[in-house]
């Protein structure tokens, strides 16, 4: 396998750690109006979150980064495309970011009000943007020869942009749902498990609306029709789906957690693999596309960077491991009343 | 205004505004870990205290650290997307390895050291905060190291329409970059020394907690003073460095014109860049200049003159930025020295105090003052002799620049006035 192919996996399996992750964050912050109806439940909402969220985010500049030193061509192709999103995008996530920190620093409803609409919208905006980013990968954007982006922010708004949207959308508040579930007690604790069971049939039913949708709008299916054994991947998403809803019905919420990880890390992995070898498909041509071949960096970068990748990413996965078990007991109110606590 | 003048802007003003936040980060990461393994080794609580109140500080000004700093890594592709294309071999893979080696460890420990007071050992908390000030640390290398390769590139190849990786050692070892690396990070430190002090001094006016404000003072006395001492010379050192390889920005930091041996530095100068002079050249030190930028009197220092018109950067706006960050920095070590020979006396000394209190912007200025020599000395040139800045910027919509910009400045402007009153706030309250 070439250097090339490798760098595309780790892009593609970086893409989809960051979902995972940053999911259940996102997903909460957009659950925040609709589930926390105390002052205190609120709280226990930015301390669910607060030793994780960081280090979440810290995936997407590293997806990011990635993307810069692996296939440098794409990143500057990708981001001065798709400006206005990622710049939407980019807005959300700085308003979201300084909530934590911010919140509880002056003792005012109308202080706190306001932090908590930032934290809604600079969650579910995200979650929106990504899924009709994603989206818009996967069914191509209109790049040109010179790879220039022949399009506007309301290109990227189309039908099936919009339905990867909402997909992520769902996934991520199903996903935060059941972190919440993890990391609650008592009364939330339930609504926690009851509010991802009414999401999940309409995130199932959206996940086979999006599929069908993809054969019709995306190429997607082209590299499994190709080689059917790799449709296999689809056993994780699908798997995931259903065991998540048996875990929740048990009221066992990391195993019901880590079933919508599979959920969100294989639907990212299918989608990347479809694209397969593009990176960013161009709808005018597909011989405009971006892809392994004509946007990688050079075979010294790629082999260092592997390198360094080898070496500090096991060791980052180790000790966030280690911090999510660390703090992986509910959110009580003890941990309310903790000096340092959000 | 066009796609290439807003896009400048907004690089501009955003990473102004991102390094306004950073470098307390660096220093007062260190300062903190300091603080809180005093604790750990004496027992003594004051110092947990200290830990504490400074701690909560660190925290409210890293949040903007954060979230501004998202901003630049998107920018590269946003608005330089030819720059991105140019050298992306070389420089993204420096900034993919900031987010791996440094970034994570900084973002994972430090919410731990936030939430683990009471889930961890003493000494394990502790190392949580020293483990984010390396990581911090160790982020500006990375960062700088890719600045450093703009500036001074090397262990490239031209090959297939871009810049490729010849050597990774070459880029890991550029001097220039190190160089710029060191005296960044001391900077810093005199910044985090600063604002220690000025906030005490407050206190220490008002007659708060005297105890406590005074150990803190002295914390950030010496951090301050051994950084205002070093950075100086340091400087020293990597301005032979800019002269050596940058000659036009040397020459415009000091609105030098006609090349020449034994050049003076002239205290006062007043550039007239339109007519490639200084409308006034006063108080001359002799062979200063050459001394200066060569260590050698009789050395032969380029001036601006020596550059097509089109080589040269900004000199009005690099002269002054240089002069004020030098002005400040002789300033600031003076106030160290000073309050040094105050140290046992402090409260007897208000007016020393309130010095303090209004030097506290004094580090910040000269910080954002040597990034613009930096930067707006290396133009026109966005990697110094192989791109220029007008060919690196992204071929979009100036409606879309001129949208995100304003976007940038009314969402910045408020966020950072924030933290900063949020700062100032839980900066004067009396710790118990």
């Amino acid at each position: 396998m070439d250097l090339g192919t490798i760098w595309f996996i780790l892009w593609g399996v970086l893409w989809a750690v960051y979902f995972i992750l940053d999911g259940f964050d996102l997903g909460l912050g957009t659950l925040l109006p609709f589930l926390a109806k105390t002052e205190d439940e609120k709280r226990i909402f930015y301390n669910a979150m607060g030793p994780f969220w960081d280090g979440n985010e810290v995936w997407l500049i590293t997806a990011g980064g990635v993307t810069f030193a692996a296939f440098p061509t794409t990143y500057a192709v990708m981001f001065s495309g798709l400006y206005s999103a990622l710049m939407l995008l980019l807005f959300s996530l700085i308003i979201r970011g300084v909530c934590f920190e911010f919140r509880s620093k002056v003792e005012s409803p109308g202080w706190k009000k306001l932090w908590d609409t930032c934290l809604f919208i600079g969650s579910f905006a995200p979650a929106l943007l990504l899924g009709v980013a994603f989206a818009n990968i996967f069914k191509g954007i209109p790049i040109d020869q010179d790879h220039i982006f022949q399009g506007t922010l309301f290109t990227l708004l189309n039908p099936y942009g919009l339905a990867g949207g909402i997909l992520f959308v769902l996934l991520f508040a199903h996903h935060g749902a059941l972190w919440l579930a993890i990391k609650s007690e008592g009364g939330l604790r339930e609504r926690a498990f009851a509010m991802a069971g009414k999401i999940w049939p309409i995130m199932a039913g959206w996940i086979v609306l999006f599929l069908v949708f993809s054969m019709f709008a995306t190429n997607l299916f082209s590299n499994y029709l190709r080689w059917p054994l790799l449709l296999a991947i689809l056993l994780i998403p699908v798997g995931g789906l259903v065991l998540t809803k048996v875990y929740a019905a048990k009221a066992r919420a990391w195993a019901a957690w880590g079933a919508s990880a599979a959920v969100i890390g294989g639907t990212a992995l299918f989608g990347v693999m479809g694209i397969f070898p593009a990176l960013l498909p161009s709808s005018l041509n597909p011989a405009f596309s971006m892809t392994i071949e004509n946007s990688a960096s050079s075979p010294l970068t790629l082999s260092i960077m592997l390198g360094v990748a080898l070496v500090f990413v096991p060791v980052v996965i180790a000790y966030q491991i280690w911090n999510f078990r660390t703090f992986r007991h509910p959110v009580t109110k003890d941990d309310l009343d903790y000096e340092e606590a959000y | 205004m066009d796609v290439l003048m807003l896009s400048r802007l907004q690089f501009a003003f955003a990473t102004f505004i991102h390094f306004i936040f950073v470098p307390l980060t660096l220093g007062l990461s260190i300062l903190v870990a300091y603080m809180e393994t005093k604790y750990v080794r004496t027992g003594d609580e004051t110092y947990k205290k200290m830990a504490k109140f400074w701690g909560k500080l660190f925290l409210i000004n890293f949040a903007l650290g954060v979230v501004t700093g998202l901003t630049l890594e998107f920018q590269f592709g946003t608005n330089w997307s030819r720059y991105s294309m140019y050298v992306g071999d070389i420089f993204g893979s420096l900034l993919a390895i900031e987010a791996t080696a440094a970034f994570f460890l900084e973002s994972t420990f430090v919410a731990v050291w936030v939430f683990g007071w009471k889930k961890l050992s003493k000494t394990f908390h502790a190392v949580c905060i020293w483990i984010v000030a390396f990581a911090a640390n160790l982020s500006a290398l990375w960062i700088i190291l890719a600045n450093g390769f703009m500036q001074n590139p090397m262990g490239y190849v031209i090959r297939n329409g871009r810049a490729e990786l010849d050597s990774f050692y070459a880029v890991i070892t550029n001097g220039f970059a190190w160089s710029q690396y060191v005296h960044t990070v001391v900077g810093s430190y005199v910044l985090a020394g600063f604002f220690v002090m000025g906030v005490s001094a407050w206190h220490l006016l008002r007659k708060h907690n005297t105890d406590f404000f005074t150990k803190s003072f002295r914390i950030g006395l010496g951090f301050a003073l051994v950084a205002s001492l070093v950075v100086a010379i340091q400087g020293h050192t990597h301005g032979n460095e800019v002269a050596r390889v940058q000659p036009a920005k040397l020459a415009a930091m000091e609105s030098h014109w006609e090349t020449g041996k034994n050049v003076p530095m002239y205290l006062l100068s007043i550039p007239d860049e339109k007519n490639e002079k200084n409308t006034v050249e006063a108080f001359g030190i002799p062979s200063m200049l050459s001394i200066l930028a060569f260590n050698d009197p009789a050395a032969e220092v380029k001036g601006l003159k020596d550059f097509a018109p089109e080589d040269r950067p900004p000199v009005t706006l690099t002269f002054l930025s240089f002069r004020l960050m030098v002005g400040l920095g002789t300033l600031m070590i003076l106030l160290t020295v000073w309050g040094f020979l105050k140290r046992k006396q402090l409260q007897d000394n208000p007016r020393y105090l309130q010095f303090m209190v209004w030097a506290i912007p004094a580090p910040y200025l000269a910080l954002q003052a040597g990034w613009a020599v930096a930067e707006v000395g290396r133009q026109p040139w966005i990697v110094y002799g192989l791109m220029r800045t007008k060919d690196a910027v992204s071929p979009i919509a100036t409606s879309q620049v001129a949208v995100s910009l304003a976007a940038f400045v009314v969402v910045y402007l408020l966020l950072a006035s924030l933290d900063i009153y949020l700062l100032a706030k839980y900066a004067r309250k009396v710790p118990a």
